[in-house]
Order: structure tokens, then sequence, then C-alpha cells
């Protein structure tokens, strides 16, 4: 009898029918697409995109070249060397990150003991030539300069959660 | 019109029913490529708003040139020749792909008087031409010399000829409640009945009295086209794309508009087969070329929904609904028909 009935059931496609009155149904839903120019889904506060130096208020970098940054990255994106300042402060000579090579999982980030080195939440930035996304420390830093007023605001809100 | 004639044969002589043939031929061809190339957009559109989103939206209002620029770039890539290929069947492989999904258009009545060539013979040159579309996928796959193409090729040949049987044994059913093989005698037929008579012809049709048939038929054309869920010869997450793996540039926008033009084809001939053609479904509209058109939309608007839902059969599954699904269906239900016309219910008089 039950393989009767599944006989009927396939002869009739009845699981066919059913298939398609679920496509049919979605045919008229509301479509979710995010026209990306012109409309764009909500950022994180901890997105992590487009890397920055930060400088501290009086205009000092706060990075101290501890290299746990260039340590940790499991993508080798960070290069870094470091030489006494002239005051005798240790500060970098040199501070690259390889977009091209970073993977953006933001370890960097969490290894920096003075919030030197923070993702920002640019993503919209391209490169025209080979080497356009070698990132050197002189345009780390006009990052943080440039964003630094949104990075305070994004460490202020994640901080509660820390 | 027939200043129209007396014009032409003053121009091109003896040579008029030639060129005004030819002139048939292009007001055939030319919106049929159009329209092809608006089926692909709504494909995309259709399986967009299934998917929950909306489809090309942005090349044109509503992305609506976006075909054309489609067609513009495929126009303007290279044609890439494998080296190990052979080279002549490579290239005529293609064309011997669309020959006959455009060559059957040749007798496809759009009304009863809208018809290019009609021949008493028309449903035997249906199904003598579609057959021919094969050749094309095989030597395309023979001839890229890929294991791919080869694959796909040697798939979609086993899967055409097993569904050309069950698509014949069910037109052999219309053909026997129309006792004609002339489309336009087979649409005119189903304008009779009692249905017909109360004013509701589209009860009269042969989709009702020959339902199962309808089915196995609108099923197997899409087999035939090599449509999802039958699309085993191209099978991207199998085979790559299969037999057109190694075509790129226009040698391959030639197999992608034959496969549209196929599936406009069998949307045109099921509508003259089982839905009437270009018969009004109700007594008191009248009859014209708008309703063909209407009932192939629809049927076409099937093809894609049935892309939009179905995941690709496994080749064996295809296989066993052919030979052991369609083809008994299909001779039980011959015998049938066969009984009831000779029954004294018999409605086809």
């Amino acid at each position: 009898m039950g393989s009767m009935k599944e006989v009927f059931n396939s002869l009739f496609l009845k699981e066919l029918l059913k298939g398609m009155s679920v496509t049919g149904k979605y045919f008229f839903a509301r479509k979710i697409t995010v026209q990306y120019p012109e409309e764009k889904t909500p950022q994180s506060f901890r997105f992590r995109g487009l890397h920055a130096l930060r400088r501290y208020p009086n205009g000092e970098e706060r990075c101290i070249a501890c290299k746990l940054c260039e340590a940790i990255c499991p993508a080798l994106a960070i290069t870094i060397e470091a030489e006494p300042r002239d005051d005798g402060s240790r500060r970098t000579t040199r501070y690259d990150i390889d977009l091209t090579k970073c993977i953006f999982c933001g370890f960097c980030e969490e290894a920096c003991p003075v919030d030197a080195v923070v993702e920002t939440r640019i993503f919209e930035y391209h490169g025209e030539k080979r080497g356009d996304l070698y990132y050197t420390k002189q345009m780390l830093l006009a990052n943080g300069d440039r964003y630094e007023d949104q990075i305070a605001k994004d460490r202020e809100l994640d901080a509660s959660y820390r | 019109m027939d200043a129209l004639m007396n014009f032409g044969t003053g121009i091109f002589g003896g040579a008029w029913p030639a060129v005004w043939t030819l002139i048939k031929i292009v007001l055939i061809v030319a919106p049929m490529m159009l329209g092809v190339a608006y089926l692909t957009y709504f494909e995309r559109k259709v399986i967009g708003y299934m998917q929950v989103r909306i489809g090309p939206n942005r090349v044109g209002p509503w992305g609506l040139i976006q075909p054309i620029a489609d067609g513009l770039k495929l126009l303007l890539k290279e044609i890439i020749v494998p080296s190990g290929s052979n080279k002549g069947i490579f290239l005529i492989a293609p064309m011997l792909a669309i020959a006959p999904a455009l060559a059957a258009w040749a007798v496809v009545p759009f009304t009863d008087s809208l018809v290019l060539a009609n021949i008493d013979a028309s449903l035997l040159y249906i199904m003598a031409i579609t057959s021919m579309g094969v050749y094309g996928i095989i030597l395309s796959g023979w001839a890229s010399n890929s294991k791919y193409a080869f694959l796909g090729a040697m798939r979609s040949a086993a899967q055409m000829v097993s569904y050309e049987i069950s698509m014949g044994f069910s037109l052999i059913c219309v053909l026997m409640v129309s006792n004609s093989l002339n489309l336009v005698e087979i649409v005119n037929v189903q304008d009779h009945g009692r249905f017909a008579e109360w004013g509701m012809s589209f009860l009269s049709w042969n989709w009702l009295p020959l339902f199962p048939m309808f089915l196995v038929y609108l099923i197997s054309g899409v087999a035939e086209t090599n449509r999802a869920p039958f699309d085993v010869a191209e099978g991207e997450s199998e085979i790559v794309a299969g037999f057109h793996v190694e075509y790129s540039g226009m040698a391959f926008a030639v197999f992608f508009l034959a496969e549209y033009a196929n599936m406009i084809l069998v949307s045109a001939l099921t509508s003259i087969m089982f839905l009437g053609g270009w018969l009004s479904p109700v007594g008191f509209l009248p009859d014209g070329i708008l309703w063909l058109f209407a009932k192939m939309s629809a049927i076409l608007f099937l093809f894609l929904w049935f892309r939009a839902t179905f995941p690709r059969y496994r080749y064996d599954q295809l296989m066993r609904l052919g030979w052991k699904v369609f083809v008994p269906i299909c001779l039980i239900w011959l015998v049938v028909v066969g009984v009831w016309m000779m029954s004294p219910l018999n409605i086809w008089k």
C-alpha cells in the first residue's frame, strides 16, 4: 500500500510541485540585495579594514617598536626596523605593511601594547600599480592622522567589551 | 499584399519568390534572435528573484541593455581554437547546433495563415530536424580533443537519443487524435469539442485528454534542450562546462544561442501541440498570435522556474526516468488513446 502511494506521488510530481511552490513563493518575496555603491550594510566598530598607525594627542607616535605585531602576523605582512632616536627613545625607522599579504585577521591590533597599529573601517581603497598596496610608515601614520577621530571613537565603543 | 507582390516581381523578376521567402525567413529569425537575447535576461532576472536577489539592473533601465552588452562582449572576444583540436569540425560544430534550432521554425505556424512553409508532414519535419541538434554537440565534444568536452558530448548524445523516444511517442498520441501531421491542422482540431462549443475551448485542447503525454513532452523537452535539471551535458560542477568547455567568444555564443533558441522552439511546439497554439482559451475573445506568445512565455517561465528549483539529476537517474518511466507511460497511454478513439466515448470525431 505504501509503495502504491509512493508511485502515485511520483506520477503526480508531488515532491517537484512542493519544491516549485517554495521557489514560487520566494519569487514574490522582498529582495534582500544591498545595491553596494549606493547602499551599504552597517559596519561594526570592530571592522577590520585598512591599517593605520596612531599618535598621542601631543603628536608623538605611539609605536615603540616592540615588534609584537611583526611576530604575531600570520601572513608575515609586517616588516619593522628600529633604532634609538636622538632623544634616546626606541622608535621604528621602518614600519611596512604589505596589504597584498595581509589577511586582515586583526592580530597586530590585538598584540599592540600601546594601541599604535589599528585597523580602521576603511575598506574602499585600491592600488593601480604593483606596489601601490605596500604601505610604508609615512602612509600608515597619514592614515592614522586622517581617521583619528573615527579610530578613537571606535576604541572607546569597544572598550566596554574588553 | 498584391501590390507588394507585383512590385517585387517588377524588380526581381523570376527571382522574386526566392527573395520573398528570404524576407520571410529574416522576419522570423530576427525577432527570434532578439527573443533569445532577452530570454537570457529574463532567465537571470527570474532566477535572481527566486533566490531573493534582484538580478541584473545596472546596464540601462532595469538592466534591459544587459543582453546587448553581453552579446557585444562575446562578439569582441577571441575565438581560441585548441592546438590539439580538429579545426574544421571544431568551427562547424556550433553552426550544426544552431542550424536545426532555426530551421525548425520554417514549419511552426504562428496563426493559421502566418506560417513560412505549411507542409503536410510538418510534425515529421520537426522531429527530424530537432534530432539533428545533437550532432553539433557530439562533434563539438569530439573535435575539442578534451576529456570533459568528450564526456559532455557522450552524455548529451545518450540523453537526447533516449528522450527523443518518449518525445516521439507523446507526439504520436497527438497525431492520432488530430488525424494529421500538419501543425496548422493539429491546432484547428483542438478548436472542436464539447467544451469548445460551451465557449471554454481551453478544456478542449489536447493537454487535458492527453495530460500524461503533455507532461512527458514538456519534461522531455527540458531534457532535449539540455536544460536544468537535465543539464548533465554541461554539468558545470562535474565536467566544467561539458561539450563547450573549449569554446570561447562567438563560437561559445552560438552554442548559447542554440540552447535558448531550442527552448523557445520547444515552448512553441508545446503550445501548438497541447495548448491550442493561437486559439483563444475562451469563446468571447478572438484568436490571435498574441495567445501563442502568451502560452510560449508561460512555458518559458516554467523552464526558468525548473532551473531555479531543481538540483541536477544524477546520470543514471536521468536514464532511468527516460527509459523506465517515460517510455512505459507513453506505451500505455498510446494504447489507452487508441482504445478511447475506437470506443463510443471518442471525443475526436
